[in-house]
């Protein structure tokens, strides 16, 4: 068994799997990707709503979210050779009020700015675009090239593509520690004492990469949020295009067999604590206050049957974009973590500028606001 | 530690058998054969299986196949059945109306 690769990537979640892919793509297949749970895609990749979006984002991360959306999502059915659902109709990010117009307004000018087509719109153009959506909304932003994707197909899909190509995987191969050998981050030992090699080892972990990252004196300055979804038994087409509300209140879109899937809160998500966390227990207040939530924005959907709800972690960076970057005391190191829940839609895009980082090459947008030691004392 | 590669050597290529064709999810139509082949892309957890394939995501939430999805796993993956851990169950146990879910007494908030 060869433990020794060119890269290794610590994670096997969909930005890990995607990364295994473009590398593997460029001709680089002598990847070894090690996931700590037995399933590939077990942590936030499976769990988020799938959006794929750009309105909202902030502006550090548009660059890479709109390369994503415009050169990368739009074939990758075909390149994974598995269906992504990847559906771009648009973004409604709605408003019941002046202030939460304001804050769209404000979200809107800052996207403009770096060149995305984002809108406002008033109420009548939000029923006309989704004549489902409730009567008290004033108004909405309106992103017309944001849209969603399956996140549980998308992520095994790169999984099963990159597998294909040669890239080698270890499920329940939880990481203890990185060394240095000779001042150059090499090795990646797991907790039961296997040791692997490579040249760059990309740490792609989620939160738990914070406690890699320590082994060699890094500290990613990031926090764990619980955070919920659901999902409601199939209903008739109603429509395609993403929600979101400027309250924040929930989020969510049809798929493509009739299930709505949704993800909401209930307020208590920031004070959740957990004995063991990678249980992922749902809490007993969200699934009701997200249904109420809900049927304040799509009051049609009061009948739709939820089947099934579940959690999930997000690693929150301290700023709320991630880190992807490489680290200046740990060469060989090359961090991408701390998604803040916006990983999915942006993960081929980071996928693809991992590739090109291990390589050497520039990537294709700039991502240096993205670097690890962005944190300064505030005095 | 499971070595994918390794294990899908092991296991061997996926040879299409006379009852492929058979359902075993009902509620979303996902056949043996469906379920067989996803094994030998390297799909070895009923997790990644019912994500991959649907089986087990629909009304009934796998309350009727996932005795039979774990037995055909585990007869691919040449392991015991107990070697194959279940799906996750999470609430609601039964499909339940968000009208009658939202009443728990709390309030929308802001």
């Amino acid at each position: 068994m060869s433990r020794v690769a060119d890269t290794i990537i610590i994670g096997g979640g969909v930005v890990g799997c995607a990364a295994a892919y473009y590398l593997a793509k460029a001709g680089n297949s002598n990847v070894i990707v090690l996931e700590g749970t037995k399933s590939i895609g077990h942590g936030g990749s499976s769990r988020n709503g799938g959006g794929v979006r750009q309105s909202g984002r902030d502006v550090r991360e548009l660059p890479y979210a709109m390369y994503g959306i415009k050169n990368l999502w739009p074939n990758l059915s075909e390149e994974l050779g598995v269906d992504t659902e990847y559906t771009q109709k648009g973004n409604l990010r709605l408003g019941k009020t002046e202030e939460h117009l304001k804050k769209l307004n404000t979200l809107a000018s800052n996207a403009q700015s770096v060149g995305l087509d984002v809108r406002m719109v008033d109420a009548k153009e939000v029923k006309e675009i989704c004549p489902y959506l409730a009567d008290d909304i004033i108004g909405a932003s309106w992103c017309p090239t944001d849209g969603h994707a399956n996140p549980l197909t998308t992520t095994l899909g790169y999984y099963k593509r990159s597998l294909e190509m040669g890239v080698k995987y270890y499920t329940d191969a939880p990481v203890k520690e990185l060394r240095k050998i000779k001042g150059k981050v090499r090795q990646v030992v797991l907790n039961d004492g296997t040791v692997f090699e490579g040249e760059s080892i990309i740490l792609a972990a989620g939160y738990e990469s914070r406690e890699i990252a320590r082994t060699v004196g890094v500290d990613i300055p990031m926090t764990r949020l619980i955070d919920e979804a659901l999902v409601t038994e199939m209903q008739p087409h109603m429509f395609d295009i993403m929600l979101g509300t400027a309250g924040g209140d929930f989020y969510g879109h049809q798929a493509h067999h009739g299930s709505f899937v949704f993800g909401s809160d209930s307020g208590y998500e920031v004070v959740t604590d957990m004995k063991d966390p990678s249980a992922m227990e749902t809490n007993s207040l969200t699934l009701s206050a997200s249904c109420r939530a809900i049927m304040s924005y799509v009051p049609a959907l009061k009948d739709a049957k939820i089947v099934r709800s579940w959690a999930g972690w997000l690693d929150n960076a301290f700023d709320g974009v991630p880190f992807i970057s490489r680290v200046d005391e740990a060469p060989g190191l090359i961090l991408a973590c701390g998604f803040t829940g916006h990983g999915f839609g942006t993960a081929p895009a980071v996928g693809l500028m991992l590739s090109q980082m291990v390589a050497g090459e520039e990537t294709v947008v700039d991502i240096s606001a993205l670097r690890y030691d962005r944190f300064k004392p505030i005095r | 530690m499971i070595d994918i590669q390794e294990k899908l050597k092991e296991i061997g290529p996926y040879v299409e058998a006379p009852d492929d064709y058979m359902l075993v999810c009902r509620c979303e139509e996902v056949t043996k054969g469906e379920i067989r082949k996803a094994v030998h892309e390297g799909f070895f957890t009923i997790e990644e299986i019912r994500r991959y394939l649907r089986s087990g995501m629909g009304l009934c939430q796998g309350q009727t196949c996932g005795k039979l999805v774990k037995g055909i796993v585990s007869r691919e993956l040449k392991v015991a059945p107990t070697e194959v851990e279940p799906a996750v169950s999470r609430a609601p146990m039964r499909p339940m109306e968000m009208e009658i879910l939202a009443e728990d007494g709390g309030v929308a908030h802001e």
